[in-house]
């Protein structure tokens, strides 16, 4: 009962943030609704029992896309954009339209499911076994759908390219964002030395524990990247130029190594065979490598392009 | 009702008080700093009371020490936030937001 009444005060709040993200008229306001909204939905799906979504939600969902809108609003507000030019009237009834058509399709396909169906998950506990790993999400996402992960990882380095190519000409090869300016001994960079072991440790447990608990390299990626990145704002280290090569070894190693685990897989049995006596130790890897690249991607999406020069 | 419930009954209760005021002190106080005193004190006197309430309940040590470790976190991150925060929206810095 208590679970209930629960569930639906959190279903009524999810509504209500979307809502406000959605109708506010301030910008700012709209993006702090926004990572609200996905931290509750993070605990949405906690309640439901989908801890590794949960993760990824709270990590990607509210804490990376928080930070950078969070950080594109900065942008408009110093290029003097503070609101949107509200649409016109025929154009918002059509975005509505739209936007009610697609949920309305979505609650349909939704209901349209048969409740007490299990779907795979007695498929995948079957397999689970040979996949190397216990933790049935992980041996979804590196084994038996092996290439929507990798296709996922180059998605994530298309981004960033798309992020670079909007530097301007006379910054290219530069390092990106802004130059971070912290007082040197103050309370920002002391808390840049404090956190920084503490999120190491976490990032880390997180990708290993990944093959058998919740987990994986895009959660703890995450969390490496956010350490990174509160490193950087406390004044202590700045971004590499973005032309450096120990940099551009970074990004690519996670998706290079998966692609050649899945290559070397051809002569095993198949594209991405993972052998079941190895897969164990193949996911890690691949795992590790991966946390590595999506750490440095993610935290250099925040950064932004090139805006200074290499020095 | 055990000791241990009892325990946790009032930690929480209190803690959620804690809350309630800083909301309310979020809300009603005039500047920006007052708002931001009442939102990070508050709130992380109502965390803690909320995590003694829950170590109450928890399974082992092992439990209590991660607890623990939230509440510390929580609280080294709300203090270095209130400071950032502070420190931007003093009067003579240029760009709050950058």
């Amino acid at each position: 009962m208590t679970g209930a009444i629960f569930d639906i005060v959190l279903c009524l709040l999810i509504l209500a943030v979307a809502l406000a993200a959605i109708l506010g008229r301030d910008l700012f306001g709209s993006v702090v609704f926004f990572i609200v909204y996905g931290l509750l939905v993070a605990l949405a799906w906690t309640r439901l029992g989908a801890v590794d979504v949960a993760l990824a939600e709270a990590a990607i969902g509210a804490g990376l896309t928080g930070v950078l809108l969070v950080g594109a609003v900065a942008r408009l507000r110093r290029g003097g954009v503070v609101e949107p030019t509200p649409p016109r009237p025929l154009a918002r009834g059509a975005q509505m339209g739209i936007c009610v058509l697609a949920a309305g399709l979505v609650g349909a396909a939704i209901a349209g499911l048969d409740p007490d169906a299990a779907g795979l998950t007695a498929t995948v506990a079957q397999n689970l076994e040979a996949s190397g790993v216990g933790n049935p999400v992980t041996a979804v996402l590196l084994n038996f759908r092996g290439y929507d992960t990798l296709l996922e990882t180059v998605v994530l380095l298309v981004v960033l390219i798309g992020v670079w190519s909007l530097a301007e000409d006379r910054y290219w090869g530069g390092r990106p964002g802004l130059r971070q300016h912290a007082k040197p001994g103050g309370v920002l960079a002391t808390y840049g030395r404090f956190l920084p072991p503490l999120g190491l440790l976490a990032g880390v447990y997180v990708v290993w524990a990944g093959t058998d608990q919740p987990g994986g390299a895009f959660q703890g990626g995450t969390i490496l990247a956010a350490v990174w990145l509160l490193v950087a704002m406390a004044g202590l280290v700045d971004a590499p130029p973005v032309t450096a090569r120990r940099l551009r070894l970074t990004i690519v190693a996670g998706p290079a190594l998966f692609l050649a685990v899945a290559v070397a897989g051809i002569f095993m049995g198949g594209f991405l065979h993972l052998p079941p006596e190895h897969a164990k130790q193949l996911i890690q890897t691949i795992e590790a490598g991966l946390a590595l690249s999506i750490a440095a991607t993610l935290a250099l999406l925040v950064a932004g392009p090139p805006q200074r020069g290499a020095r | 009702m055990s000791i241990a419930t009892l325990f946790t009954a009032l930690m929480t209760t209190g803690g959620l008080i804690f809350f309630i005021a800083g909301s309310v002190g979020m809300l009603r106080f005039p500047d920006q700093h007052s708002r931001l005193h009442a939102m990070t004190k508050a709130d992380n006197l109502g965390l803690g009371m909320i995590v003694l309430g829950a170590m109450a309940q928890a399974g082992g040590p092992l439990v209590v020490f991660k607890l623990a470790l939230i509440w510390i976190l929580a609280v080294a991150a709300s203090a270095v936030t209130a400071q950032t925060i502070a420190r931007a929206t003093l009067p003579g810095q240029a760009d709050p937001e950058a």
